[in-house]
Formats: structure tokens, C-alpha cells, sequence
């Protein structure tokens, strides 16, 4: 365990941090250009950040350590994935600690604190917010643990570096298993991350929303450390789906040298790039889903994803 | 050459009646073309019995002694067919249930239909034979829906998806049949899915795969058959569609559609044996002997009566085969032709009396022996054929398969004698109010055609009394070869 | 790697998106999307037959690819939209009972179409003998598809569906049936989709609208 690897490590957190809400800016701005209305400053995100951190907190009366605690942990345990998840490097002392199913724990752990807080405060909406998000929770995790299985089945390994480390050995392998997973994934992202067809992240609508409803009592630095650990989560998900299903430019062991790292950076970049695109462009094909048919949307995840499983035992090479 | 005539005639007249379907000689160019398909087929048969089987057409055609029969059956009932079909149509016409354009449809899609079975049976080609069962299916779909009423559009509908489905299955299990053919006969020269080729090769094919292919090969075909529980389609479509074509549906395309089951049949056991065809024709065939003779009882449509005794008489034969061995067969050959030439005189009859009444009701129609004698000695004497009385030919055909059966599988016993009870009761119970009986309603406006009805009754008769030794050394050769 | 090994493989993601698009079609809503994916499902199937093709060196199979080109991805899709154009059907979405539970029947009935193919696809030697397990699963898909729908188009989205998949099983276990069978198939299945053309406007006349509800009045009595 070296001292460069630790430096890569460090610059993968860092970059993480710095670049997820300029990911945020830049879906915002091709969703205003898909839909022909003059985009927002690339920028935006971040300046809001610096509002709200030099404003000061508004805190309900009767809220308690737990709401006043939520946006540090939510802040912590995004920054922690982030420092598993293999988005720069495979080489990570950190990711030795935990295997992706303690990834998604992670998630869960942000998901309970986080519908905690909403009800602390005990108005209506908060409740209504965490209530819903629970149940999408609970059902898009058997989706998203089930897409992982499909990568597992391939590459032998529940760990997301070795995954990638393996598709690095065994370039060739297509299966068709990985259609059905990418599929599923992508639908359980947009789900997770709060966006249309589940949930619309610019809705004003207390009543149709999910995500925005659990921060309305949020305000000031609170409420910053929430949005960019939102945007965090939606940086790591696009990571874990660049992992499993486009590990393309990722430094993977052995290569060492500041080079290859600069490669992934660009590699990185690019990708969040198209990513970021294509999720607005889903986002502006798609209506939202009325709520009840949210479950109806997940179980198809879900079924997609063991499809995938049933595919790669079945046909697989 | 005999072949391509017979295949062609009614081709043209198809297309003749396509142009001329409208005329007032449609109906005589129909009857006419189906007499000169007639004689072809006539002088097919001259031919093979002199000269033996015979291959066409780069092996593509063939005829042996179980085709040519039923190529004469299918001929000689278009025929009659369309006699009949001429004063019926014609009254249908006056009734104003139908107009020339329709007319049209019918007589061109008659012809068509024809040459779609005719095909089935002359084909050495399990594939072509699948394209020719499927084609079956398609001219007739537009002639059930020939009234354009709400029920015989849904007959028609069900007709379609039901048997579509259904040949779908038989397409797979053809396909699986090729499958193992190209394995033995190789893909060049185009022989692996000629029959002929195939039956030489039969002990060779792979066994997993032909009881695989058998298993949707029965279930497609046996959809057309109208085998229980895929049945549901037939009543309808026989109830619905004009009365000629109900008579050539049960009398015509039941028996292709068997005798395309039998054709696989005969690959699979020489692969696999004879125990899981056997069993798996005689259980089908049971099942619909029993469930078509119960629901005998239930029905109020006098053509939807006689669609379920179809049912249940195809499940017979079905079962006869599947008892395989030369009585066996030879019993449900007879049984074939008898049921045919029997069946469809019912539907001539049926169709008159429910013309007469106004309505195909069995409680709209009494007393029909009182309106016009010969439509309803007709009705009643074509039942009590259909229903096994001596000295009728369905009683010697199903005397035959009862001690077969009771002979090899005992226990079968017991379900046909049911079969045939019920059935018995329920048919001749409703067949005698409507003979028999007062009633005030007015003649036909034009005289009915029951000439078909009494010389396929009289045939029938005969074969029950005396069959003539060329006609059974033809059936056991038949049956030999059905094995 | 060999090229034979990458088209294997290609072969293989190309049936898995077949399969893909079967239970799209299960849970698609309106009918010009099914039309859509029907077109789509004849794409893939025309891409793989030309890569079975290629790699076989059957000539054939080049003319029956062509085939799969004009009929499935062209004609059929123009004559159904056509079709619905003129009966003012291109917006009609249908209500679905259940989608997951219809799922969830669709993937016991993989699982049942793998099983059933194994012992066959073990015993050829083609290609894509591997894909006749997928074959069977499209069939059984497209007959649960007729079984759920209660559209009249719906349902014969649903036939076509299932002929794909005979398509796909005939491709895959012996590299296609004879030209003249596949000639003959095409056009029973071109005829038949003309007639249930007819057929539609009959309905409509008759009942006002294409839904088969209305068409479940011939019972036992």
C-alpha cells in the first residue's frame, strides 16, 4: 500500500467532490436545451452552494440532533462511496474495506437518515416525502443488488475494482446478459436519484414530490450539504454504471504512472459528458409516472435484471 | 401429370369466379369446375390403382393409397359441395342475407379452399403441407364471416387466432422435424422434408427431438382437427359460416388436418415407437369423443349440434388411430369417409330446415317432415346414420374400432360406449321434435338440391352393407402403410 | 479472436435484444409502439439472419434475410400503421391487468423454454444453436402477449410476433428451412394480415371499436 496509491485515492475524492455538482449544471442545461429554453450558467450549482453556505439557518422548534445531524452523515457517507467506487483508479486502499453490496448499504444508511429527518420535524409533506421514498427504496435495491449479481456472474467478484480489473483482463467478452443489467441499472438510477419518470427534481408541486418534499424544512448550509450530497449520489451512480458497464480509460493496477491517470481523468470526464446528455435526453422523452405505478416500474427493473441472470446462465459463453 | 390437373382446376376456377363470381352462372361454373376436379381426381385414382404409387414434380408431389382416398373424398364432396351450395345460396340471396360482391368471395374462396386441401393431401413436402394447411385456413376465414354479423365475425376472429396459434405450433414442430431430417439427409437436394425421404430414413432420426416435434405437430394440426380442448373454434365457425362451408369444414378439412397428424405420425413412430403417439392420439381422442358428446346436450343451434358431434366423431377416429394396427386403421379409414359423406348430407339438410324455419334454432324448427318430405327424411335419416344405427357404415366402422379397442385397451371401453350413448341421446332427442311435428311455415322459394343429401346417405348405406373388394383392398393398403 | 468467435458472440447479444424487445411488447401500451417494436424485432432478426449468413456461407440465407427485410421491417409495419391510421387507432392505448405478474409468467416461461430447448440445441451444430432456447422463450412470449391483449391489433402484433420467433427457432437450429417453405410461410402471412385488415374495418362496422370484449358473446349455452 503505497503512498502514491493514496495520493490517487485522495485525488479520486477530491475530484469527486468538486466535479458532482458541475455534473448537476451541466443535466440542467441540456435538459433547457432539448427543451428550447435558455440554459442556465454551467456554473449555477455552485453558486448556489456559496449562497447557501453564507446564509443562516432557519431550524424548526421542535427539530431534533437527528435533523441537525442528517446532512453531515448524508454528506459523509456519499463522499465515502465515492472513495470506494472505481471511477479514476482500480488501485484503491479504501475500497478494500468494503465490497459494492456494503455500497448499496451505504445508500440505505443515507436513505434511512435522510427519511428520518423528514419526519423529525413532523409537518405533512416531509412525512409524505419519506414515506415515498421508502418504498422506492425498498423496492429499487433488490433491482440494483440483482444488476450487481449480473456483473458478479461475469467477472467472479463481488468487489467493483476487481470487476473492473477483470474487464480489463478479458476484454472480448460480450454477453448478452449485459443488456438486459444495463438496462435495469439505468432504470433503477433514475429511480434512486430522484429522477423523471419516478420523481421530477425542478418540480414546485409538494403533493407530486418525493426527494425535494424531505428537504423543504432544510435551509442555509444544511440544506447545501444536502443538495451536494444529492449530486454526489447521482456522480456515484453514474461511476458504478461506468464501472460495470463501460470501465473504458479507468487505470487499473499495475498501470502507474501520472499518465494513466490523466487518462482516466479525461476518460472520466467524457463520459459524465454523455452520460449527463443522455439522462436529460431521458428525462425529456419521458413523462412522470404517477406514483402508484412506480412499484409496476421497479418490479420491471427488477424482472430485466434477473432476465439478465437467467441470459448469462442460460445462453452465456 | 393426373396431379397438376387436379391441382390446377380449381385453381383456375378460383381465379375464374374471381372474375365471374358475380354472374348469375357463378354457381354453375363453380359446380362445374368442382365436376371437372372430380373427374381428374377420378382418373388420379384409375391411375394409381393400376399402376401403383407414384412421385412428381422433383418428388415434391406424391400419391400413395392413403392419400388418393381421401383425394377422391375431397374431390367427390366439392362436388356435391357445390351442387347443393347452388339452390342454397341462391335462396340466401332472395332472404337478402346475401349480395352478388359476396357471392363472389364465396365461390371464388370455395375454389381456392379446395385447391388448399387438395395441395395438403398431394404434397411430399412437410413444409408444403404446413403452407397448404395454413392456406386452408385463410380462405375459409373470410367465408365464415361471410354474413357480417356480430357472431359470425367472432366466430370467424376465433377461428383465426385459435387455428393460427395452433399451425404456429405445427410450424415449430416442422421445423424440429427438419431439424432432425438435415441431420441423416443432409441440406443439399432439398429431400429433408419430403416424406417419402423421411420414411425411409425413419429409424435413424433422432428420437429426443421427433417426440418433441410430434408433441407440436399434434397440438398444431390438432387445433384444425378440432381436438379437445383446442376445439373451441369449431362450433362457432360452423354455426356461423354459410351451411356449404360448414358441410366442407367438417366434412373436408377436419379429415386433412387428421390425415396431416397421421402423415407425422407415421415419421415419429419409426423413430421413437409406437407407445407415445398411440397414447398420446388415444388420450386426445377420448377426451374428445366424451367432452364432445356431453356437450352435445347443451347446445340450441342446430348446426352448433352437429359441430360438437364432428368433435366427437373426430375424436373417434383420432382414438382409432392411435389404437394403430391394420384393424384399427382400416376402421377409422371407413370411419373417415363415412363420417364425411355423412356429416356433411346433416349440413345440407340442417341448412334447408333452418332456411325453412327462418332460424337455426331447434326450437324455431318443427315439423319439417310436414313442410317438404325430402328435407326432413333427409334430416332424419342422416342422423340415425351419424348416430351408429345399423345398417349404416358408421356402425361398421365403429363396431370395428369398439372390439379393437376392447381387444387392446379394455379399459377405453367403457368411455367410448359412453360417448356414443350420450351422443345418441342427445342428438336423436332434439333430431325428432324437428322432423316430426306441427307447423304452418311457407316453402322455399326455390327448390332445394337434396340429391347430394340421398347419394351420400346411399353410399354411406352401402358401405355399411356391402364394400366392395377393391375399395377394402385399398383401405387395408392404407391402413399397411399407416402401419 | 476469431471473427466466427465475435459473430457467435454478436449473434448471442442480438437474440438477448429479441428477447428484450418480447417483453417490451408484453408491456407496451399503445399500439403504434407496439408496431414500433414489432419493426424493430424484424430489424434485429434481418441483422442476425445476414451475420448466420455471412458466417455460414449459405447463400440462401442471404434471400431469406432479404426477405425478413421487406416483409417484417417494411411491409408489415407500413400496412399496420396504414392500418391504424385509417381507424383511427394510432392512440389507443390499452389498460393492462397486472404488468408484473404478467412478467414475472413470462420469465417462468423462459426458464420453461430453455429447459425445452437444451437437449435440442446440445445436438446442433449451427452458430446460434445457443439462441434456440431464446427462440422458444419469443414464441411462448408472443402467445402470452395474444392471451393478456384484448385489442384486436394488439393481438395480431402478437401472431406476427410469434412468427418472428419460428423465424428466429428455424435460423437457429438448421440455418433456415428450404427457400420455397419460407416463400410460402411469407406470403400465408402476408395474406393472412390482409385479411385480418379486412377484418378489422368489419369489426369496427359491426361493434364501433377494435376491443375484443365485445367479442365473447358465442358461449356455452
Amino acid at each position: 500500500m503505497s503512498a502514491i496509491s493514496f495520493f490517487r485515492q485522495f485525488v479520486e475524492v477530491v475530484l469527486a467532490i468538486a466535479i458532482a455538482p458541475l455534473l448537476a449544471g451541466w443535466i440542467a442545461q441540456c435538459r433547457a436545451w432539448l427543451q428550447n429554453r435558455s440554459a442556465p450558467p454551467l456554473l449555477l450549482p455552485y453558486r448556489m452552494l456559496r449562497k447557501l453556505f453564507f446564509k443562516d439557518v432557519a431550524l424548526a422548534t421542535d427539530a431534533s440532533v437527528l435533523f441537525r445531524a442528517t446532512p453531515y452523515v448524508l454528506f459523509g457517507t456519499m463522499v465515502l462511496a465515492a472513495a470506494i467506487i472505481p471511477s479514476l483508479v482500480t488501485d484503491l486502499p479504501l475500497a478494500r474495506v468494503a465490497d459494492s453490496i456494503a455500497l448499496v448499504g451505504l445508500f440505505a444508511t443515507a436513505r434511512v437518515f435522510l427519511s428520518l429527518a423528514a419526519m423529525d420535524i413532523g409537518t405533512a409533506f416531509g412525512t409524505l416525502g419519506a414515506r415515498r421514498e421508502m418504498m422506492v427504496g425498498f423496492l429499487a435495491e433488490p433491482a440494483l443488488l440483482m444488476v450487481l449479481f449480473n456483473a458478479f456472474l461475469l467477472y467472479g467478484s463481488t468487489s467493483l475494482p476487481s470487476l473492473v480489473d477483470g474487464y480489463r483482463t478479458h476484454p472480448s467478452v460480450i454477453d448478452p446478459s449485459v443488456i438486459f443489467a444495463a438496462l435495469a441499472f439505468v432504470m433503477v438510477a433514475l429511480a434512486e436519484n430522484a429522477r423523471i419518470p419516478i420523481d421530477n427534481p425542478s418540480t414546485h408541486l409538494e403533493l407530486t414530490m418525493i426527494h425535494e418534499a424531505m428537504l423543504l424544512e432544510y435551509s442555509a448550509r444544511h440544506l447545501a450539504l444536502v443538495e451536494w450530497a444529492t449530486s454526489l449520489k447521482l456522480f456515484n451512480y453514474a461511476c458504478i454504471g461506468f464501472a460495470l458497464f463501460m470501465p473504458w480509460g479507468i487505470a487499473t493496477h499495475g498501470s502507474d504512472g501520472a499518465g494513466a491517470l490523466l487518462i482516466a481523468i479525461a476518460a472520466l470526464i467524457g463520459k459524465l459528458v454523455i452520460a449527463g446528455a443522455a439522462l436529460a435526453l431521458i428525462e425529456s422523452l419521458s413523462a412522470k409516472l404517477r406514483i402508484f405505478r412506480a412499484p409496476e416500474y421497479l418490479a420491471m427493473a427488477f424482472l430485466l435484471a434477473v432476465l439478465g441472470l437467467l441470459v448469462h446462465l442460460l445462453v452465456g459463453a | 401429370m393426373e396431379i397438376l390437373i387436379v391441382l390446377g382446376l380449381p385453381l383456375l376456377g378460383a381465379a375464374l369466379l374471381a372474375l365471374f363470381g358475380a354472374r348469375r352462372f357463378a354457381a354453375e361454373l363453380n359446380a362445374g369446375m368442382s365436376l371437372a376436379t372430380l373427374i381428374a381426381a377420378s382418373s388420379l385414382v384409375v391411375r394409381v390403382i393400376r399402376y401403383g404409387p407414384m412421385l412428381f414434380g422433383h418428388e415434391q408431389f406424391f400419391v400413395d393409397p392413403f392419400n388418393v382416398f381421401l383425394v377422391a373424398l375431397t374431390a367427390f364432396v366439392g362436388f356435391t359441395t357445390a351442387l347443393f351450395s347452388r339452390p342454397y345460396m341462391r335462396i340466401e340471396e332472395h332472404h337478402g342475407r346475401l349480395n352478388p360482391r359476396r357471392l363472389r368471395l364465396y365461390h371464388s374462396m370455395y375454389q381456392l379452399f379446395i385447391f388448399a386441401m387438395l395441395l395438403a393431401l398431394l404434397t411430399n413436402n412437410m413444409g408444403l403441407l404446413w403452407v397448404a394447411m395454413e392456406a386452408a385456413t385463410l380462405s375459409t376465414v373470410l367465408l365464415v364471416s361471410l354474413y357480417r354479423t356480430r357472431a359470425s365475425l367472432e366466430a370467424a376472429w376465433k377461428y383465426f387466432i385459435l387455428c393460427g396459434v395452433g399451425i404456429a405450433q405445427a410450424l415449430f414442430g416442422t421445423i424440429l422435424l427438419y431439424f432432425a431430417a438435415e441431420k441423416t439427409l443432409g441440406r443439399e437436394g432439398m429431400t429433408a422434408l419430403l416424406w417419402t425421404h423421411l420414411n425411409a430414413v425413419k429409424g435413424q432420426l433422432e428420437p429426443r427431438v421427433l417426440g418433441l416435434a410430434f408433441v407440436f405437430l399434434l397440438v398444431g394440426y390438432g387445433t384444425k382437427v378440432g381436438l379437445a380442448p383446442l376445439h373451441n373454434w369449431l362450433p362457432d365457425a360452423h354455426a356461423e359460416g354459410p351451411t356449404p362451408v360448414s358441410a366442407v369444414l367438417s366434412g373436408l378439412l377436419l379429415n386433412v388436418a387428421l390425415y396431416a397428424v397421421i402423415r407425422c405420425k407415421v415419421l415419429v413412430e419409426g423413430s421413437i415407437g409406437h407407445l407415445l403417439p398411440g397414447r398420446m392420439l388415444m388420450t386426445f381422442g377420448l377426451l374428445s369423443a366424451v367432452l364432445g358428446a356431453f356437450f352435445i346436450w347443451r347446445q340450441r343451434d342446430i348446426k352448433r349440434l352437429f359441430g360438437y358431434s364432428s368433435i366427437e366423431h373426430m375424436g373417434i377416429i383420432t382414438f382409432a388411430f392411435g389404437l394403430g394396427g391394420p384393424v384399427a386403421n382400416f376402421a377409422a379409414l371407413l370411419h373417415m369417409t363415412v363420417h364425411s359423406l355423412t356429416k356433411s348430407a346433416i349440413f345440407f339438410t340442417a341448412g334447408h330446415a333452418s332456411q325453412t324455419a327462418g332460424t337455426q334454432q331447434m326450437d324455431g324448427i318443427r315439423g319439417l317432415v310436414g313442410i317438404s318430405p325430402p328435407i326432413g327424411w333427409g334430416l332424419m335419416l342422416g342422423s340415425l346414420a351419424i348416430l351408429g344405427m345399423p345398417p349404416f357404415g358408421v356402425f361398421a366402422s365403429e363396431f370395428l374400432i369398439l372390439t379393437t379397442a376392447m381387444r387392446e385397451h379394455p379399459w377405453t371401453t367403457p368411455f367410448l360406449l359412453i360417448a356414443l350413448a350420450v351422443a345418441f341421446a342427445g342428438i336423436f332427442s332434439r333430431v325428432q321434435p324437428m322432423v316430426f311435428g306441427e307447423s304452418d311455415a311457407p316453402p322455399l322459394p326455390h327448390s332445394p338440391a337434396l340429391l347430394p343429401v340421398f347419394v351420400h346417405l346411399a353410399m354411406v348405406l352401402t358401405l355399411g352393407v356391402y364394400m366392395p373388394a377393391a375399395l377394402a383392398e385399398w383401405y387395408r393398403a392404407a391402413a399397411r402403410l399407416i402401419g | 479472436m476469431h471473427t466466427s468467435q465475435l459473430i457467435a458472440e454478436v449473434l448471442r447479444v442480438l437474440a438477448a435484444g429479441l428477447l428484450l424487445i418480447s417483453f417490451a411488447m408484453l408491456s407496451g401500451r399503445r399500439t403504434q409502439q407496439l408496431i414500433t417494436l414489432f419493426a424493430w424485432q424484424g430489424g434485429l432478426l434481418f441483422v442476425s439472419t445476414c451475420l448466420v449468413a455471412y458466417s455460414s456461407g449459405l447463400t440462401e440465407m442471404y434471400y431469406s434475410a432479404a426477405l425478413t427485410l421487406l416483409l417484417k421491417v417494411i411491409a408489415l409495419p407500413w400496412i399496420l400503421n396504414r392500418l391504424i391510421k385509417r381507424l383511427g387507432a394510432q392512440w389507443d392505448s390499452e389498460q393492462l391487468v397486472n404488468v408484473p405478474t404478467t412478467m414475472l409468467v413470462g420469465l417462468v416461461l423462459v426458464i420453461f423454454a430453455f429447459g425445452l430447448a437444451q437437449p435440442i440445441s446440445s445436438m446442433a451444430t449451427t452458430i446460434t444453436r445457443h439462441t434456440l432456447g431464446i427462440a422458444l422463450a419469443v414464441i411462448l412470449l408472443a402467445f402470452l402477449m395474444m392471451i393478456t391483449r384484448r385489442k384486436a391489433v394488439t393481438q395480431v402484433i402478437g401472431f406476427l410476433a410469434m412468427e418472428n420467433g419460428l423465424f428466429l427457432a428455424a435460423t437457429s437450429a438448421t440455418y433456415g428451412m428450404p427457400m420455397v417453405i419460407e416463400l410460402g410461410i411469407a406470403l400465408d402471412l402476408l395474406v393472412g394480415v390482409f385479411i385480418l385488415g379486412i377484418f378489422f374495418f368489419q369489426i369496427r362496422e359491426q361493434f364501433d371499436s377494435l376491443d375484443l370484449h365485445n367479442l365473447e358473446s358465442l358461449k356455452e349455452d
